[in-house]
């Protein structure tokens, strides 16, 4: 099961790419309530969206962005069948990414 | 008195037993009548509100707040719980048996009929505890209550209840049913905490005004939409963890999730959002 989910609606010759990723976004401040200790940084540095094999959104995170994060975009264009593909890596060095065909 | 006028004795007696008949069925007005009053308040709160409108909670008299809410709701963050739970539904025990075993209907369509009146326990059952019942009758161990594992697993079975109307039942034939709803009823109108709040004070008699910044929500349909992801949890949780959070802000001692107090509590609220489809899992704020 892929830690990403993507919809997308076209209108208007746009389309908006709606994500929401599972992941813990541990900033590294945080305590295990139970131990004290600091709970390890765990977030997502890199956040890439690519139209059709080609980048159009690189984002570079940190450790302010929410658990479980959600990200909207708007995409210039897109018709039935182009390929919208968005990939994280996280500075454990984790990655993930899923794939989305525009309807 | 003194019995000087014999003749007028028999007439007295019919009047006493009239006054007597009278004053014995307004005090034995059922829940039925309960829920009936309660919808006709709600009826002239906000009248242009359909009983279905109120499983929306807050957002049904909310316009401002409704938008963004809606905005959410078209991609929910419970969708991964939603989907965890779908997963912990579907993975056998260890002895190979599931969770669609020893739930009624497979689990299907059962969100509506829980809490239940359990005539061998003698109490009110939750669906939270019939799902930890299973887990125990299979050897495993029974899941926390507030949130987690629990949480999806409940808000799976709400989502394959969607659309069913909420039909609780009181069986009239065991007193003790009856005396059960009637303990959640007058835990819901006691005052209670160092703030001295009942859970009327806020949601009966001052739903849709404002407390600070949020609008109050109207208690009919209160128990259609949960498990809800709350914004201010991220994360989500159960009715009765919502329900420790609102002893917290009228600074009550709570009872523990599950106890018998919540339990009465979730059976009056239930039953008086009877005909309300179930629309959880949901968000909140």
């Amino acid at each position: 099961m892929s830690s990403i989910k993507i919809r997308s609606k076209r209108k208007d010759g746009k389309t908006q790419i709606r994500t929401l990723i599972a992941h813990s976004m541990e900033h590294g401040r945080n305590r295990d309530p139970k131990t004290g200790r600091l709970i390890p940084a765990h977030f997502i540095q890199v956040l890439t969206v690519s139209f059709n094999d080609q980048i159009v959104i690189t984002s570079h995170m940190a450790g302010s962005i929410s658990k479980d994060p959600y990200f909207a975009f708007m995409l210039k264009g897109g018709e039935a069948g182009d390929k919208i593909k968005i990939a994280w890596v996280d500075n454990q060095g984790n990655t993930d990414s899923q794939e989305h065909v525009l309807k | 008195m003194t019995a000087q006028h014999p003749s007028k004795a028999p007439i007295m007696t019919l009047a006493l037993l009239a006054l007597v008949v009278l004053l014995a069925t307004s005090a034995w007005a059922g829940p039925e009548q309960d829920r009936e009053a309660l919808v006709r308040y709600y009826k002239t709160l906000f009248p242009s509100l359909s009983l279905q409108d109120y499983a929306d909670g807050v957002y049904a008299i909310d316009p401002v707040a409704r938008e963004s809410w809606q905005a959410i709701e078209e991609f929910p963050p419970y969708e991964l719980a939603l989907e965890a739970g779908e997963t912990l539904f579907h993975t056998p025990f260890k002895n190979g048996a599931s969770y669609a075993d020893c739930l009624p209907d497979k689990g299907i369509g059962i969100a509506a009929r829980y809490p239940k009146w359990d005539e061998t326990k003698g109490e009110v059952v939750t669906l939270a505890q019939v799902v930890n019942a299973c887990r125990i009758r299979n050897g495993e161990p029974p899941l926390p209550y507030l949130k987690g594992e629990l949480a999806s697993l409940l808000a799976y079975l709400a989502s394959i209840s969607r659309g069913r109307p909420i039909e609780i039942e009181i069986p009239t034939a065991d007193p003790r049913a009856l005396a059960a709803y009637q303990q959640g009823k007058d835990y819901f109108y006691q005052r209670r905490g160092q703030l001295n709040f009942a859970c009327a004070s806020c949601h009966i008699q001052n739903a849709g005004k404002r407390i600070r910044s949020e609008i109050l929500s109207p208690s009919l349909g209160h128990t259609s939409h949960w498990p809800a992801y709350r914004l201010k949890w991220g994360e989500m949780g159960t009715l009765h963890r919502r329900f420790i959070g609102c002893h917290e802000q009228i600074r009550a001692d709570a009872p523990a999730p599950q106890s018998p107090e919540f339990r009465n509590l979730e059976y009056f609220l239930s039953y008086m959002s009877n005909g309300i489809a179930i629309n959880g899992p949901s968000t909140r704020k």
